[in-house]
C-alpha cells in the first residue's frame, strides 16, 4: 500500500490520488486566474482614460464576458474543488475520496471545457460577447456563432461540478473516520457538504438554461423568442435562479477556510461552532428565494419586489453572525499575523464592506438607481475578491507547508497581501462613487467626469495584478526548497490534517485515525 | 471504511444525488417556463392577454352601458422590421360587455415575400385578464407577397367585471419578422391561412415532438 507515485506524465493522466487530483485543480484554477486577469487587465487598460484606444467595443464585450466566465467557473470553483480533495479526506481521516475514478475524470474534462470556450474568441463572429450572465436575445437571437461552442462548453464544466459534487457528499458520508461525527467535522467540511448540495441543486439549472438557449437557436422552439410566443424575462428568472445560489457556492467554502485559519492565529478555539452550521446551512436555503433581486427592474409587482426585497435582507442576519463569531473568536486572543492571518483578517474587513453595498442593493426602490451601473461591479468585487480570492490564498499559505514540506517566504508573501490588500482597495472602492454617480458597467467608453476615478482604478488593478505574480513566485520558491516545515507546522492548530507528516505522504490515513 | 451511523453505501448516495440532479434538469426545461407562463396568465404580468374567447361566450355577457371604457392601439416594429403597419384607428370608446372589431393594416414594402408574427400587450396589467379577443390576427402568423397590403382584423370585447378604477386600456402590438423560421419550420402559406400554425411557445411535450419531426 505505501508506493509512491507513477513516474512522468501519465502520473497526472491516469491518477485517482485526491492529492495529485487536488494539485491539478489549484493548478488549473491558478492558470485560470490569471487568464482571467489579462482579460481584466485589457478591460482596465481600455478605461483608463475616457475614449476608445485600445480595443474595439466589440472585442471589449467579449474581454467583459470571457473575465466573468473564466474567474467564476474557471479560476474560483476548481480552487475551491482543489482545496476540497487535498483537504476533505484529511480532515474526516479518510485514505482517499469516495470515488476516486470519478474524481479523476471530473478533473480532466475541465481543461477541454475551457479549451472549447477560449478558442471561441479566435472564431469567426468572436467569442461570448452577452456577458457573463449571458442574458437572452443577446445570447440567443442576436449572439455570435461561437455561442453553440460556449454552450458545450458550459454543459462540460457543469458535468464536472456536478461529478466533483456527488463525490464530496459522498466522501463527508461514508468515508469519516469512527468518532468523527457530523458536529465534529471541521468547518471547512461543513461549508462544503452545504456547497455540495447547491451545486448538487442548481448546476443541473445552469444546464437546462443553456439546454434551452441551444433549442431556442437551432431547433426552432421559442422559450426565450417574443416572436414565438416566449418571453426573455423567464430567461432571466430561470438564470438567477442558478445564478444567485452560484455567488453562494463561490463564497461559503471561503467561510469554511477563515474559521479554520482564524482560531489557529488567535490561538482560541472557534468562538460559536454550531451557530456557523446552522447559519451556513440558512444562507444556503435562502440563497434560493432571493434571486429575483438581480431583477428589480424588468416590471415586477410591487408584491414581488417587497418579498425579494425583505428576503434578501434576511440574509444579513445568518451572515452577521458569522462575522460576529469571527470577530468573536479574535477577540482577546493571542493574535500573530502571519500571511494566512492577514488574508483572513482582511477577508473578514473587506467582506463586510461587500456585504453593506450588497444590503444598499437590496433596496428596491434604491436598485434603481444602482443597477447595472458600476455599483454593482464594485459590491460584487467586494464580496469575490476579499471573498473567495483572498480566502483561497490564505487557504494556500495555510496548507502548503503541509502539502510541499517546506515554510513559505513570511516576507514576501506579507509584501504579497499588503500589495493586493492595496491593490485591491485601489480597485474596486472608487468604483462605489463612479458607480453612485452613474457610470455604467460593460461600456468601453465613459463620460469625462468619471475619468480620475477611473484612472485611480486602473492603476490599483495592475498592482494587484502584480502582487499575484508575488503570489506564483513563492509558491514555486516555497516548493522547490525552503525551511523544513513541521508536522505541525503552526502553534497547535486544530484538525487531523496536522497530525500527519510535512509533506503529507502520498497516502495518507490507510488506518483510520482514533478521533476522541 | 464506515461509520457507526453511516446508512446508505456510496452506490445509494451516488444514484439518489444522480436522481436530484436529473430532476433539477427536468425542472429547469419543463417545469420553470410552463409555471412562468400560468404565474403571468393569473395575475396578468407581462400584458399577455390568453387565448381566443369563443364567440358564445363572449356573447353572453351582456352590456354594462353605464360605463365607457377607452381603448387605445398601438404598433411597434421591432427591430429591423420594414413592413408598415399600424392601426386603422388610435381608439375606440366601448361599454364593457360590447363586442367590437377594429382593423390593422400591414404593407410589405420589401421586394421580397415575408412571414409576420404580432405579439400583443396589455397595460395596465391589471386589465389583461378581462380584455379578451374572440378573433385576432395575432392568433396566426401573417405571410405577405413582395409589396402585399393586408387589413388585419381583431374582435375584442372587455369584460364586464373590469375593476371600476380602470378607464383606460392601450392595446400594444409588436411585430416581428419570422421569415427565416417559418422557412426552417416549413410554414406555407396555405397552413398559415388555414391557422394551422401556432406560434405559442413549443414547451414540454410540444417540442419534443419538434425534436422528433426535425430528426
Ligand atoms: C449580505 C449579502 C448580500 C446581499 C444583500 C447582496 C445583494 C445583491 C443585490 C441586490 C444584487 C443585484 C444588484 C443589481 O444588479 O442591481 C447583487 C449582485 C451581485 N452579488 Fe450580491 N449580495 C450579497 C452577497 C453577495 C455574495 C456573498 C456574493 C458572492 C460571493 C455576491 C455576488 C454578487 C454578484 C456576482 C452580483 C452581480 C451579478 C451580475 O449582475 O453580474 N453577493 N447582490
Ligand atoms: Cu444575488
Amino acid at each position: 500500500m505505501a508506493h509512491g507515485p507513477a513516474k512522468g506524465f501519465t502520473r497526472w493522466l491516469y491518477t485517482t490520488n485526491h492529492k495529485d487530483i487536488g494539485s491539478m485543480y489549484l493548478w488549473f484554477s491558478f492558470a485560470m486566474f490569471l487568464l482571467g486577469g489579462v482579460f481584466a487587465l485589457v478591460i482596465r487598460a481600455e478605461l483608463f482614460e475616457p475614449g476608445l484606444q485600445i480595443v474595439e467595443p466589440e472585442f471589449f464585450n467579449q474581454m467583459t464576458t470571457m473575465h466573468g466566465l473564466v474567474m467564476v467557473f474557471g479560476a474560483v470553483m476548481p480552487a475551491f474543488v482543489g482545496l476540497a480533495n487535498w483537504m476533505i479526506p484529511m480532515m474526516v481521516g479518510a485514505p482517499d475520496m469516495a470515488l476516486p475514478r470519478m474524481n479523476n475524470w471530473s478533473f480532466w474534462i475541465l481543461p477541454f471545457a475551457f479549451l472549447i470556450m477560449v478558442s471561441t474568441l479566435f472564431m469567426e463572429g468572436g467569442g461570448p460577447n452577452f456577458g457573463w450572465t449571458f442574458y437572452a436575445p443577446l445570447s440567443t437571437t442576436y449572439a455570435p456563432p461561437s455561442v453553440t461552442f460556449f454552450i458545450f462548453a458550459v454543459h462540460i464544466m457543469g458535468a464536472s461540478s456536478i461529478m466533483g459534487a456527488i463525490n464530496i457528499i459522498a466522501t463527508i458520508f461514508n468515508m469519516r473516520a469512527p468518532g468523527m461525527t457530523l458536529m465534529k467535522m471541521p468547518l471547512f467540511v461543513w461549508t462544503w457538504l452545504i456547497t455540495a448540495y447547491l451545486l448538487i441543486a442548481v448546476m443541473p439549472v445552469l444546464a437546462g438554461v443553456v439546454t434551452m438557449m441551444l433549442m431556442d437557436i437551432h431547433f426552432g422552439t421559442s422559450f426565450f423568442d417574443a416572436a414565438g410566443g416566449g418571453d426573455p424575462v423567464l430567461f432571466q428568472h430561470v438564470f438567477w435562479f442558478f445564478g444567485h445560489p452560484e455567488v453562494y457556492i463561490m463564497i461559503l467554502p471561503a467561510f469554511g477556510i477563515v474559521s479554520a485559519i482564524i482560531p489557529t492565529f488567535a490561538r482560541k478555539p472557534l468562538f460559536g461552532y454550531s451557530s456557523m452550521v446552522y447559519a451556513t446551512a440558512s444562507i444556503a436555503f435562502l440563497s434560493f428565494i432571493v434571486w429575483a433581486h438581480h431583477m428589480f427592474t424588468v416590471g415586477m409587482p410591487i408584491a414581488g419586489e417587497l418579498f425579494f426585497m425583505y428576503a434578501t435582507m434576511l440574509i444579513a442576519v445568518p451572515t452577521g453572525v458569522k462575522v460576529f463569531n469571527w470577530v468573536t473568536t479574535m477577540f482577546r486572543g493571542s493574535m500573530t499575523f502571519e500571511t494566512p492571518m492577514l488574508f483572513s483578517i482582511a477577508f473578514v474587513i473587506l467582506f463586510t464592506i461587500g456585504g453593506f453595498s450588497g444590503l444598499m442593493l437590496a433596496i428596491a426602490p434604491a436598485d434603481f438607481q444602482y443597477h447595472d451601473t458600476y455599483f454593482v461591479v464594485a459590491h460584487f468585487h467586494y464580496v469575490l475578491v476579499p471573498g473567495a480570492i483572498f480566502s483561497i490564498t490564505a487557504g494556500v499559505y495555510y496548507w502548503l507547508p503541509k502539502w510541499c514540506g517546506n515554510m513559505y517566504n513570511e516576507t514576501m508573501g506579507k509584501t504579497q497581501f499588503w500589495l493586493a490588500f492595496v491593490g485591491l482597495n485601489v480597485t474596486f472602492f472608487p468604483m462605489h462613487f463612479v458607480g453612485l454617480a452613474g457610470m455604467q458597467r460593460r461600456v468601453p467608453d465613459y463620460n469625462q467626469f468619471f475619468a480620475d476615478f477611473n484612472m485611480i482604478s486602473s492603476c490599483g488593478a495592475f498592482l494587484f495584478g502584480a502582487a499575484q505574480i508575488m503570489l506564483l513566485y513563492n509558491v514555486i520558491a516555497t516548493i522547490r526548497g525552503g525551511k523544513k516545515a513541521t508536522a505541525e507546522v503552526w502553534d497547535n492548530p486544530e484538525g487531523l490534517e496536522w497530525t500527519v507528516a510535512s509533506p503529507a505522504p502520498y497516502h495518507t490515513f490507510a488506518t483510520p485515525p482514533e478521533v476522541k | 471504511m464506515k461509520t457507526a451511523g453511516q446508512k446508505n453505501s456510496t452506490p445509494v448516495i451516488c444514484a439518489k444525488l444522480g436522481i436530484t440532479v436529473v430532476m433539477m434538469f427536468v425542472f429547469a426545461i419543463f417545469i420553470m417556463p410552463p409555471l412562468y407562463d400560468l404565474f403571468c396568465d393569473v395575475t396578468g404580468l407581462n400584458g399577455k392577454t390568453g387565448d381566443a374567447l369563443s364567440k358564445d361566450k363572449a356573447n353572453s355577457f351582456g352590456v354594462d352601458t353605464s360605463r365607457t371604457i377607452k381603448v387605445q392601439f398601438l404598433a411597434t416594429n421591432n427591430e429591423n422590421m420594414p413592413w408598415e403597419f399600424g392601426p386603422k384607428i388610435t381608439s375606440v370608446a366601448v361599454h364593457p360587455g360590447e363586442p367590437t372589431v377594429i382593423n390593422y393594416m400591414a404593407t410589405n414594402t420589401t421586394a421580397s415575400d415575408m412571414v409576420a408574427q404580432a405579439i400583443p400587450s396589455v397595460v395596465p396589467f391589471k386589465a389583461a385578464n378581462y380584455f379578451h379577443k374572440t378573433e385576432c390576427f395575432c392568433f396566426n402568423n401573417q405571410p405577405l407577397a413582395a409589396g402585399e397590403t393586408t387589413d388585419l382584423g381583431l374582435s375584442f370585447i372587455v369584460d364586464i367585471d373590469i375593476p371600476k378604477h380602470i378607464k383606460t386600456i392601450t392595446l400594444s402590438y409588436t411585430l416581428f419578422d419570422i421569415t427565416e423560421t417559418a422557412k426552417a419550420t416549413g410554414v406555407t402559406k396555405l397552413e398559415a391561412d388555414k391557422g394551422l400554425s401556432s406560434t405559442k411557445r413549443l414547451s414540454a411535450p410540444s417540442f419534443l415532438s419538434t425534436l422528433a419531426a426535425l430528426n
